[in-house]
């Protein structure tokens, strides 16, 4: 059996080497004729649409697909326009961009980095998107950041909520609409003081992710400046389905308010066993028990049912707002599929409509020029009043809703009420605040 | 030739061919074409291929030979990951050191874990793999999160020391290479529309899996290999005759595990990021997957599969309702529409039941897996010619299959 056979083995090597070294000089060849990465050179151009369409935030990554389609329709000059007639920047004119008829390709994260790379990968290499956005948690929208950055790639961030993905992750070739955890805790914190006092007890339950984390360590450093005290931080795992024993401790341990750093599939268990638990009508410290959610979306006010009434909690955009962006884009996309749009939809519309006019306005697809246009790029009829895309960490910086559960509402779809819009100046912090410390754009990547 | 008999060369320079024309092979369709979207020949997938592949091929080795049925394999896949990853971010983004280490601390963790799974047979040794790499996703996700930075996972950073690498100002984050030549250069050529894309990083891969490749068939055809054979067909009677089997056991889940650690230093290679999801017990549930499918016990089988699931896992996946209208267009509306609400579940995000579907039939009508499929239609030509080789049928029994008939 065996027969080894030295010379031959010595010629098969040869033949291995030698194979290798007729594939070198090919390799040098490489990348020479584009100027960067999936230049479109044909009459169209191609983003990459990379969303959860399986996985704990699959009903977030439906509604996103939704609102993405929807925006090519209108950059395509499809549909009424949307947005795109409100939006402070003309430079879009419904014949796609810079005259290239907008495709699209789609791809599922499955709520995992490693999938969400794989997707945004292939992308980026068999459908040559030039731009990729997307991502319905914090965890996956860093990797495919990261891959973007790699890759000489623009991403538009969709919903992605985590301090770190424009903080001590933030990349050169990637934008943030949605706000973030600091945002919302500043936001929260004036109006938690207003209406439960600055004398009170709370305890943390946090998704174990980096969304989880920052967005704790935000609302914890907000509501300790009002005078509260943290009872206790307890993480739990992402991929918890019952929170009960999580739940349990809180009736003992003195704290009358409970925070949830929740969001999606988690949030509406984790509020539903602590209703369960009968915690909204204890009386602890002669105070009635609250549970605040910093993270509110209108998806998960409806999985949680009537346990969500009274409850306070943050939001980005909220349909039932009266401005023109946001009235416009609630009818086209009401129209098309005859439900309004959440907050996931919203801000990655938002971002389709930035890339596109960003593009626009810089006269080339090349992703350092788009990013030259976005950063510092101030503008308006979007839905969220004067934003600025802040040139230090692309995050963007806008007035932040504080949403409380209604009480008796009309409809499934009408959940969430607005309480206050607080102002912009209110959530700004400077580029080198702590809690986004430890990280460095780098420069933007061409490919 | 390198101690293979004339059958088994001619097997590997088959599977070498194949491997190295892969880039041309998985480009049937050109460009711009409605089925260009059944192209799978992108630098991603096709090291994906070949990831996985050496992935399947180790768990056979343990699997399809002995006959133990690991669940936490992923386990491996995972610290390999980390390991390499961990190289490129402190000594050099040379891949050689950190595929070495990747092999090397999975090798170590697969004797400690298979040290104390393999004290029992059966489900039970299936139960403790699983619970050993729970474990290890578990602290991966969290406990270690100063190590595997938890959910996010680990990444490189530009403030990393890379200690062997010049000092980097470039601004951005340096790429894994090979003595300078980067995983992620390649060279595109176009021929008749179809646009073959050869990538560094694949053929590193693809090399890679040809020598594990070459390896476990020299196992197979092995005395220790028989050994392994011997402890699937009857272990009790193996110990009844004095032989200790546990050490033939214990090497080849070592074997095995420094496989998978081989596969996830690849692919901390090829994409620098190692996720803990990498560790969960649904990786190590696809490679056991990719194994029956293919077919378990057979040499080519594992590849097959790997390639099979990767395919569905990264092109149905991409086939969206707006695809679908593309493709049925030419239909009247009202027909068009139907045939899209018909297709629509198991295309996009419904390609798991598209795949499960695929595993059952698979399961009930080829229990040898995608190999026996095409034994099958080799015999239908073969019984053609002659007889010859099936003179004396009793003298050959049958595998018995590894999945339940």
């Amino acid at each position: 059996m065996s027969t080894s056979n030295p010379t031959r083995r010595g010629l098969l090597k040869t033949g291995a080497i030698a194979s290798a070294g007729l594939a070198v000089p090919t390799i040098f060849t490489a990348s020479s004729a584009a100027a960067f990465t999936n230049e479109p050179t044909g009459s169209t151009v191609t983003l990459g649409f990379n969303v959860p369409q399986t996985g704990a935030y699959a009903d977030e990554g439906a509604d996103e697909l939704r609102a993405y389609e929807l925006a090519v329709e209108h950059l395509n000059g499809g549909g009424d326009g949307g947005m795109m007639s409100t939006f402070s920047s003309q430079a879009l004119n419904g014949a796609g961009i810079l005259g290239k008829q907008v495709q699209f390709v789609t791809g599922d994260t499955q709520t995992k980095s490693d999938a969400a790379r794989a997707s945004a990968r292939s992308m980026i290499e068999k459908d040559e998107a030039v731009m990729i956005t997307g991502g319905s948690s914090s965890g996956v929208a860093i990797a495919v950041q990261g891959l973007c950055q790699e890759a000489g790639v623009i991403f538009m961030a969709g919903l992605t909520h985590s301090n770190d993905t424009t903080g001590k992750d933030k990349k050169a070739n990637g934008f943030r609409h949605f706000f973030n955890g600091y945002m919302s805790a500043a936001a929260l914190a004036p109006v938690l003081a207003d209406r439960y006092g600055t004398d009170r007890n709370a305890y943390h339950l946090t998704a174990d992710y980096t969304w989880g984390w920052t967005q704790e360590e935000s609302i914890a450093a907000a509501t300790e400046a009002l005078g509260w005290n943290t009872v206790d931080k307890v993480r739990t795992p992402l991929a918890s389905t019952d929170f009960s024993s999580y739940i349990a401790p809180v009736l003992n341990s003195g704290a009358d308010v409970l925070v949830l750093n929740h969001y999606g599939g988690n949030m509406v268990n984790s509020l539903t066993n602590a209703v369960q638990f009968g915690l909204r009508d204890r009386i602890v410290n002669d105070k009635q028990f609250e549970i605040v959610v910093p993270l509110y979306s209108r998806l998960m006010a409806r999985g949680a049912g009537a346990n969500v009434a009274g409850i306070l909690g943050s939001t980005n955009w909220h349909w039932s707002l009266q401005d023109a962006g946001s009235q416009a884009f609630v009818r086209s996309f009401g129209t098309k599929y005859g439900f309004p749009p959440s907050q996931a939809a919203h801000t990655v519309y938002c971002q389709t409509l930035l890339y596109a006019d960003a593009v626009q306005r810089a006269g080339s697809f090349h992703p350092c020029a788009v990013a030259e246009a976005l950063e510092g790029f101030d503008f308006d009829g979007l839905g969220n009043g004067p934003t600025h895309y802040r040139a230090d960490d692309h995050q963007c910086f806008k007035d932040v809703l504080v949403v409380r559960g209604k009480e008796n509402p009309e409809n499934e779809f009408d959940l969430l009420e607005v309480v206050e819009v607080t102002p912009r100046a209110q959530v700004e912090y400077a580029a080198d605040h702590p809690m986004f410390a430890g990280g460095a754009l780098g420069e933007c990547n061409g490919g | 030739m390198l101690g293979l008999n004339k059958k088994d060369t001619k097997f590997l320079l088959i599977v070498v061919a194949l491997t190295m024309f892969t880039p041309i092979i998985l480009q049937p369709f050109a460009e711009g074409t409605g089925l260009a979207q059944f192209n799978a020949g992108y630098p991603d997938l096709m090291q994906r291929f070949a990831i996985f592949g050496i992935f399947a091929i180790g768990f056979n080795i343990l699997f399809g030979l002995t006959g133990y049925l690991s669940f936490g394999h992923a386990a491996f896949l995972g610290v390999g990951s980390y390991s390499a990853v961990w190289m490129f971010k402190l000594l050099s983004m040379n891949v050689i050191p950190g595929i070495l280490l990747a092999v090397a601390t999975s090798g170590v963790f697969a004797l400690l874990i298979g040290y104390v799974s393999l004290r029992r047979s059966g489900i039970y040794f299936s139960i403790l793999t699983l619970a050993f790499a729970q474990m290890s996703f578990n602290l991966a996700y969290s406990v270690l999160t100063p190590i595997t930075n938890g959910e996010t996972g680990l990444q490189l950073a530009l403030d990393d020391p890379r200690i062997l690498d010049g000092v980097n100002n470039s601004g951005s984050l340096p790429v894994t290479n090979i003595f300078g030549l980067a995983m992620n250069s390649s060279t595109q050529i176009e021929v008749l529309g179809r646009v073959w894309t050869f990538n560094v990083g694949y053929y590193f891969c693809a090399i890679i899996a040809i020598l594990a490749f070459y390896l476990s068939l020299r196992i197979f055809r092995s005395p220790f290999g028989m050994m392994l054979r011997a402890v699937k067909s009857n272990q009790q009677r193996m110990n009844y005759t004095g032989l200790n089997s546990r050490p033939y056991t214990l090497a080849a889940f070592v074997i095995s595990g420094m496989y998978a650690g081989l596969a996830g230093g690849l692919l901390a290679s090829m994409d620098p990021l190692a996720g803990a999801e990498r560790m969960q017990w649904t990786a190590s549930g696809e490679v056991v997957l990719m194994t029956i499918l293919g077919g378990a016990g057979t040499l080519m089988g594992p590849v097959l599969g790997a390639g099979f699931i990767k395919y569905f896992e990264n092109i149905f996946s991409k086939i969206n309702d707006t695809v679908l209208h593309g493709w049925f267009s030419f239909m009247p509306d009202g027909l068009e529409d139907l045939l899209v609400v018909l297709v629509h579940p198991f295309v996009g995000k419904g390609w798991h039941l598209t795949l499960g579907i695929l595993f059952m039939l698979v399961v009930v009508f080829l229990p040898g897996g995608l190999i026996e499929g095409g034994q099958r239609i080799a015999a239908l030509f073969k019984r053609k010619r002659s007889d010859d080789d099936n003179l004396d049928p009793e003298h050959h029994p049958k595998q018995t299959p590894h999945v339940a008939e």
